[in-house]
């Protein structure tokens, strides 16, 4: 298992390799130029051209990506170009927030869309389920910045409960939360249901109705586990891919986060900010997956001894069917 | 009366889906003596699985429908049992081997703890003492205990099933379902399976309904035989009345179509036809259609039981007439 995370890691640094690459090159062809960004439409091309010599963006593009590997070996992702911080600085004094941001929602989601998607599936057909799904349905499929406004105009306009932007005390972090977690909630519940009804069809869960558990147990115990995998994907994809994506949701809100850093750098064609932002994003939903995998070996016995094939076990000795 | 362990009286059991009834059960009787081991023996779709399953009462409750009946298990009617009763009942005085090894196990438990979950669940027992009692189990049927902590994919299908049988007979039940425990393996591990369910049978007195469409495995393991058709029972005897002596055109057609090796006949002799839609079955015999001996009055009306020795009953008019 050890072995296997290992080599995960290690297949870590030629994709984290391609990522910069790929990133590099898009930026190449993407059409703007920070250094007449910077100097503003009245600058002289001689300034302009100056800067760019200064920032090394004359330099061919195989180069700039020596250059940015180097630097990033040695803990350097580069100067934003706009506010002159160090890039590392900025990104480790924003994460945090993202990071807050990100988790309470998905525990948010979990807490609520896993009994949601239980409940409904152990009363399929009725009107407990259609309700509960048709609610999901309508989470999903509305944007969550549609949310985020609404919430704001009905608490923070109408009702002042809940300040309308900014993390400064803990009652900002409520509504982008919640217009985070809405749509993720959804999904969730979506998911557990249609794989606990998979599984609830199963013969071992008749078996284990006709060992006498009661019907909880047999839902807990034997369905909920079995059903558990699809959806700890669907989670471990969600909170990697939030951790970019909570754009939306920071940008309304004023969070310092993350994506409203990497949205500024975006917009300002501040390039080291772009590549920098990326690189750590994805590495770190390179490590989400990484992590539910582990977690599916956890939970899937199966799954596990596929992991540990190699290494020495009983598993050898009788006829493996997998 | 008393010494039946199980009475069945008219069951009927529908499923419904979304345009049809499908009607499974119609109107079944069939007694279980203490110690007895009965084969009911049918085509596929004939309701013998139906039948096991209303008795433990875990048909899939969206789409089955359990219409009327009385199913007394040691003079108590189990359908107006509380749920909670039921399920004192199910996994220990009345447990179920499943038809396919290969998914009756749940798949990410040590089988150990499949086994000493039913063990712990019915006696008043420490997790330790159930576990211990498991790997006896275990034991019992030929597995060494060592593997207790082993999931199901690691072990063969016909180890699988004597886990699942292990599983059943864990709480030494006074009645076992096998629900065709032997159609998914090998002749071979079929032997094996069908001996160790023998020797268990003889050591805890269990009575057996063996659910198969194997009348080898039945004329083998079983005192009596009931054959299903279409949802109910046509025939019902002692192994060897059914085998020497069997009435019902059915039974006939059945023995029939085995292939024998002393036979020189060049072909098999199938019994015509196909067994009726089970949305929509005739409103007389219901093997009318098929039937080489069939009279006009079998059309109009559904013919009742006769007993034609003491013990040995058929549903069908001809009986009557003294032998076809």
């Amino acid at each position: 298992m050890l072995r296997y995370i290992g080599n995960r890691l290690l297949l870590l640094i030629p994709v984290l390799l391609g990522i910069s690459l790929v990133v590099l090159v898009l930026i190449d062809i993407t059409p703007g130029d920070p250094a007449r960004m910077l100097l503003g439409a009245q600058a002289t091309q001689q300034q302009v051209d100056d800067l760019r010599e200064e920032l090394g963006l004359n330099d061919p593009l195989p180069v700039r990506y020596v250059r940015f590997i180097w630097n990033v070996l040695h803990g350097d992702l580069g100067t934003s170009l706009m506010t002159k911080r160090p890039i590392v600085d900025e990104m480790l004094q924003r994460f945090p927030y993202t990071l807050m941001l990100v988790s309470l929602s998905i525990v948010l989601s979990v807490l609520l869309g896993i009994p949601i998607g239980i409940y409904a599936s152990t009363h399929q057909n009725t009107w407990k389920d259609n309700t509960a799904m048709f609610l999901a349905l309508f989470c999903v499929s509305m944007p969550s910045f549609w949310f985020a406004l609404l919430m704001i105009r009905l608490f923070g306009v109408q009702l002042r409960w809940l300040p309308i932007s900014g993390v400064a005390t803990w009652k900002g972090w409520i509504l982008p939360c919640i217009a985070m977690a809405l749509g993720l909630t959804a999904l969730i519940a979506r998911q557990m249901r249609s794989d606990l009804l998979e599984v609830i069809r199963q013969d071992y869960i008749t078996t284990a109705r006709a060992k006498g558990l009661s019907e909880g147990k047999v839902i807990y115990r034997h369905g909920l586990k079995n059903a558990m995998i699809p959806v700890i994907m669907v989670i471990g994809g969600v909170f990697g891919s939030s951790l970019g994506g909570s754009l939306i949701a920071e940008v309304i809100y004023s969070i310092p986060g993350l994506g409203q850093y990497i949205m500024s750098g975006l917009n300002n064609r501040d390039y080291p900010v772009i590549q920098g932002g990326i690189l750590i994003l994805s590495t770190m939903f390179a490590i989400v997956i990484l992590l539910v995998d582990v977690l599916f070996a956890l939970v899937d016995p199966r799954i596990r001894s596929q992991y540990a094939r190699k290494s020495k076990g009983r598993g050898k000795r009788v006829g493996d069917e997998t | 009366m008393e010494d039946n362990l199980l009475e069945i009286r008219d069951l009927v059991v529908e499923y419904h889906t979304d345009d049809d009834v499908i009607y499974a059960v119609n109107n079944i009787n069939l007694t279980i003596k203490k110690g007895e081991t009965i084969g009911l023996v049918g085509e596929t779709g004939a309701g013998k699985t139906t039948i096991a399953k209303s008795i433990l009462r875990i048909l899939p409750q969206l789409q089955a429908d359990l219409k009327s009946g009385e199913i007394f298990f040691e003079g108590v009617d189990m359908l107006t049992l509380a749920e909670r009763d039921m399920r004192k009942i199910r996994g220990n005085k009345i447990s179920m081997i499943f038809q396919d090894p290969m998914t009756a196990l749940n798949p990410i438990e040590k089988v150990g703890f499949q086994i000493a979950e039913t063990i712990k669940l019915h006696n008043k027992i420490r997790r330790e003492e159930a576990e211990r009692r498991a790997c006896d189990m275990l034991e019992m049927v030929g597995i060494p205990m060592d593997r207790f902590s082993e999931y199901p994919h690691q072990f063969s299908g016909g180890m699988k099933q004597r886990v699942v049988i292990a599983m059943a007979l864990a709480c030494n039940p006074s009645l076992l379902l096998a629900d065709e425990p032997t159609t998914a393996l090998d002749v071979t591990i079929q032997a094996q399976v069908l001996d160790m369910m023998r020797s268990l049978k003889e050591k805890l007195g269990t009575s057996v309904i063996l659910i198969t469409h194997d009348l080898g495995v039945v004329s083998d393991f079983c005192d009596s035989v009931a054959v299903a058709y279409a949802g109910e029972i046509v025939e019902r005897g002692s192994v060897d009345r059914i085998f020497n002596n069997p009435h019902h055109p059915y039974t006939l057609g059945l023995f029939g179509s085995l292939p024998r090796l002393d036979s020189t006949e060049p072909r098999l002799k199938p019994i015509k036809g196909l067994m009726p839609d089970p949305t929509n079955l005739p409103s007389g015999c219901r093997f009318y259609e098929r039937c080489p001996d069939a009279a006009e009055a079998c059309a109009l009306s559904p013919p009742q039981d006769i007993e034609i020795e003491p013990g040995h009953t058929i549903k069908c008019i001809r009986g009557k007439e003294g032998g076809i």
